[in-house]
C-alpha cells in the first residue's frame, strides 16, 4: 500500500487527481441530457471513488466498488435505459416546468448549506483517523479481506454454498423461460 | 454413524442425500442442454431424473437408519422427521416426473429442463426440511419457489399458464418479503437466526411478550400462509393450479405444501413453543377460516383442476389443525397425512392428465359424466382418490385414518382444540358435496353423445395411478405400519443425541 506516510507528495497528488476526476465526473453526470452518456459518466465517478478507497487501504471495498457498482449495477442501468426509451432524452427529465426547477434549486441550496455548515465544524474525534494509522483490519493475518472471508467460509459455509445453487436455479429457470423455441 | 455438523466435513457428510440430489440435478442440467430440444430427449432426461431420485431415496434410507448428530445446535437437523418428510418430497417428485414424461409431449413442452427444475425444487425442499437456522430456511424456500415459479409457466404455448405463473411469481416474491422481514425482526429481538438458540433465549430472557419478536413471528406466519395458500392468502392458488401443467399442479398441491408445513412445524416446536399464548389464536383462526371458506368455494367449482385446487387449500386447513396442536403427536399426524394426501393427490391428477390431454378441454366436471360406461377403471380409480381425499372409511382407504390422526392430535393436545376438531368434522361433511358429486356424475349419469374420448393411459402414468390407488387401499387396511412409522419419526421422538448405532 502506498500510504500517506511513505510518499506524501505522491499520495497528495493522486488524492487530488482522483478527487477532481470524481467531482468533475459527477457534475457532468448530472448535467447530461442523454441517459446513456450520463450513465457512462457515472462509471467514471465510480472508478475514481474506487481509486480513493484503495488509497486509504480499503482494497476490498475498492474492488467491490468496481465489480458491483461500476460493473453490475451500471450494466443494469444501461439495459433499462436502452430497453425503455432510447433516443427520447427529453421525455426522461424528472424536472419539468418552472415549479420543479425552483423546488430542485431549493433542495440543492439546502444541501450546499448543510455541507458548508459541516465543514466549518471540526469532526468529532472518533470520526477522524489519526495521521499515519492504518485501518485496524489491515494488520491482521488475512489482510482486509480476512475478517470477511473467515466467517463466510466457516460459520456461514452452508448458506454461502446454497446461495450459489439458488443462483444457478434462477439462471437455469430464466434461460428455460426466455429461450427461443424452434417449433 | 454420527456427524459433527459444526465442522465442514461433518456438515458435508450429514447432507449426503441432499448432495446426491443436487449433484445429480447439476449433471442432468448439462445433459439436458447437450442436445437440441426434442420429445425424445425430454423423455430420456426424465428417465434419468427418475434414476437420480431412486439413488437419492437409496442414500436417504441408509441415512435414516444410520445417521445421527452430536452437535447440540447444529445448523441442520439429522433426525427422523427430516428423512420422513424427505420421503414425501421424493415420492412426490418421482410421481411428478413420471407423469410429466408422458404429459409434456401432449402439452407441447419439449424443454428437458422441466425435469431438472423438479429435482432442484425437491433439493430446496430437502434443505427446508433439514434447516435449523432461519437463514437456511430462507434459502431453501427460495430454491424451491424459484424452480416452481418457472415450472408453473413452462408451457409457453398457453396463455393461462403464463398468467398463472406471473401471478404466482409476483405474489410469491411479495410473500418472500414478509418472510424475510419476519426473520430480520426475529433476529433483531433474539440476536440469533438459529431455531434452537432462539428458543433458549426466549426462555432465558423472557422475550415471550416482546413486541418486535411477536411482529417478526407474525410476518413469518404470513409468509408461510402464502406458501400453503391458507385463506385469506389463497387468491393465487386456483389460477396457478389451473394454468400449470397437470403434473406440476400435483407437485405444488402435495410436495410444496408438505415442505412449507415441515419448515413451519420445526420452527414452531423448536423455536417458538414458548409463544403459545400469542400465536395459537392466529393459527386457530387461520385453520378455521381456511376450512370453512375453502370448502364453501370448492362447492361452486365446475372445473376439476380448480376444484382440486380448492380441495388442496382445504387440506392445508386440516393440516393447520395438526400444527395448532403443537405437539410431537401433531407432527406425527402431519407425516401420516402427508403420505396419504400425496398418494390421493397424485392418483387424482394422473387421471386429470389423462382426461384433459390438452389444457382446458376435458377438465370440466361435466366431462366426467358417465365415465363408468366407457372407462370403468379410470372411474374406479378416480372415485377411490376422491373418497380418500374426503376421508371416507374403508373405500377411502388411508384417507380416513389420516383425518382420524389429525383429530386425535387436536383432541389430545393440551391446548383445548375441541372446537377446532368439530369444525374439521363438520367441514369434512360439507366437502362430501363436491367429492361425492364427481363420483355420482361418473357412475350415475349417462355418457353424453358429444363427449371426447379420454386419452390413452401410457405406462408411466398407469404406474403412478395403480401405485397410488393400491397404496391408498393397502395402507387403509394396515394403517398401523404407517402410524408407527409416523410416530417414530415425529419431531422430538428421536432427539439430537445419539440413539442409533452408538459405538
Amino acid at each position: 500500500m502506498i500510504g500517506q506516510e511513505v510518499l506524501p507528495l505522491f499520495f497528495t497528488f493522486h488524492f487530488y487527481l482522483f478527487g477532481l476526476v470524481a467531482l468533475v465526473g459527477a457534475i457532468i453526470f448530472v448535467t447530461r441530457k442523454s441517459p446513456v452518456a450520463a450513465a457512462m459518466w457515472l462509471v467514471v465517478v465510480m472508478f475514481a471513488l474506487a481509486a480513493l478507497y484503495v488509497m486509504i487501504g480499503a482494497e476490498f471495498i475498492g474492488m467491490m466498488q468496481v465489480l458491483v457498482y461500476a460493473g453490475a449495477i451500471m450494466v443494469v442501468f444501461l439495459f433499462v435505459v436502452m430497453l425503455l426509451n432510447l433516443g427520447h432524452p427529453s421525455e426522461l427529465g424528472d424536472m419539468r416546468g418552472r415549479f420543479g426547477r425552483i423546488a430542485a434549486g431549493f433542495v440543492g441550496l439546502g444541501l450546499v448549506a448543510q455541507l458548508l455548515a459541516l465543514s466549518r465544524n471540526a469532526l468529532t474525534p472518533e470520526l477522524v483517523l489519526p495521521v499515519g494509522a492504518a485501518l485496524p483490519a489491515v494488520d491482521q493475518p488475512g489482510g482486509i479481506i480476512g475478517p470477511v472471508a473467515a466467517p463466510l467460509f466457516n460459520e456461514y459455509l452452508l448458506a454461502f454454498e446454497l446461495t450459489s445453487v439458488l443462483l444457478l436455479v434462477a439462471i437455469v429457470g430464466a434461460v428455460v423461460l426466455a429461450k427461443k423455441r424452434s417449433a | 454413524m454420527s456427524f459433527d455438523v459444526s465442522t465442514p466435513t461433518g456438515l458435508l457428510q450429514a447432507l449426503g442425500p441432499d448432495l446426491v440430489l443436487i449433484v445429480g440435478a447439476m449433471v442432468l442440467m448439462l445433459v439436458a442442454a447437450f442436445r437440441p430440444e426434442s420429445a425424445g430427449h425430454q423423455r430420456r432426461v426424465g428417465l434419468m431424473a427418475l434414476g437420480v431420485l431412486v439413488a437419492t431415496i437409496a442414500t436417504m434410507s441408509w441415512y435414516a437408519t444410520n445417521a445421527s448428530s452430536t452437535t447440540v445446535h447444529g445448523i441442520i437437523a439429522v433426525d427422523g422427521f427430516r428423512w420422513a418428510v424427505n420421503l414425501v418430497f421424493l415420492v412426490g417428485a418421482a410421481a411428478t416426473i413420471a407423469l410429466g414424461i408422458e404429459a409434456n409431449p401432449r402439452d407441447r413442452i419439449v424443454a428437458a429442463e422441466s425435469h431438472v427444475l423438479v429435482l432442484f425444487a425437491t433439493a430446496g425442499m430437502m434443505v427446508l426440511a433439514a434447516a435449523r437456522d432461519l437463514m437456511i430456511v430462507f434459502l431453501g424456500v427460495e430454491m424451491m419457489s424459484i424452480a416452481v415459479y418457472v415450472l408453473a409457466g413452462i408451457n409457453r404455448s398457453s396463455a393461462r399458464s403464463a398468467e398463472g405463473a406471473l401471478k404466482y411469481f409476483l405474489l410469491g416474491a411479495f410473500s418472500t418479503g414478509f418472510l424475510l422481514y419476519g426473520i430480520a425482526l426475529i433476529y433483531g429481538a433474539t440476536g440469533s437466526t438459529h431455531l434452537g438458540v432462539i428458543g433458549e433465549r426466549i426462555g432465558t430472557f423472557g422475550l415471550a411478550g416482546h413486541g418486535m419478536l411477536l411482529v417478526g413471528v407474525g410476518l413469518l406466519l404470513v409468509g408461510f400462509a402464502f406458501k400453503i395458500a391458507a385463506v385469506p392468502f389463497h387468491m393465487w392458488a386456483p389460477d396457478v393450479y389451473e394454468g400449470a401443467p397437470t403434473p406440476i399442479t400435483a407437485y405444488m398441491a402435495a410436495a410444496v405444501k408438505a415442505a412449507a408445513f415441515a419448515m413451519f412445524l420445526r420452527a414452531w416446536l423448536e423455536a417458538f413453543s414458548l409463544l403459545d399464548g400469542s400465536w395459537l389464536t392466529p393459527i386457530w383462526w387461520l385453520a378455521a377460516v381456511t376450512m370453512v371458506a375453502g370448502n364453501a368455494i370448492a362447492l361452486a367449482q365446475r372445473n376439476v383442476k380448480r376444484m382440486l385446487a380448492y380441495s388442496s387449500i382445504v387440506h392445508g386447513g386440516y393440516l393447520l389443525v395438526a400444527v395448532a396442536a403443537g405437539t410431537g403427536l401433531g407432527s406425527a399426524a402431519f407425516l401420516f397425512y402427508g403420505i396419504a394426501y400425496t398418494l390421493a393427490t397424485f392418483g387424482a391428477f394422473a387421471i386429470v392428465s389423462v382426461m384433459a390431454p390438452t389444457g382446458s378441454r376435458g377438465a370440466l366436471i361435466r366431462d366426467y359424466e358417465g365415465l363408468w360406461t366407457t372407462r370403468p377403471w379410470l372411474a374406479v380409480g378416480f372415485a377411490i382418490c376422491m373418497l380418500a381425499l374426503l376421508g371416507f372409511p374403508i373405500f377411502g382407504g388411508v384417507g380416513f385414518f389420516a383425518k382420524w390422526y389429525v383429530l386425535q392430535a387436536a383432541i389430545t393436545s393440551p391446548r383445548e382444540l375441541t372446537p377446532l376438531a368439530i369444525v374439521l368434522v363438520l367441514t369434512s361433511v360439507v366437502s362430501a358435496g363436491y367429492y361425492l358429486h364427481v363420483v355420482r356424475v361418473m357412475f350415475m349419469k349417462p355418457r353424453p353423445e358429444d363427449a371426447d374420448e379420454p386419452g390413452p393411459v401410457y405406462p408411466l402414468t398407469q404406474a403412478v395411478l395403480v401405485g397410488s390407488v393400491a397404496l391408498i387401499l393397502l395402507l387403509g387396511l394396515f394403517p398401523n405400519t404407517l402410524a408407527t412409522w409416523a410416530k417414530d419419526n415425529a419431531l422430538g421422538a428421536r432427539p439430537t443425541a445419539v440413539t442409533t448405532n452408538a459405538p
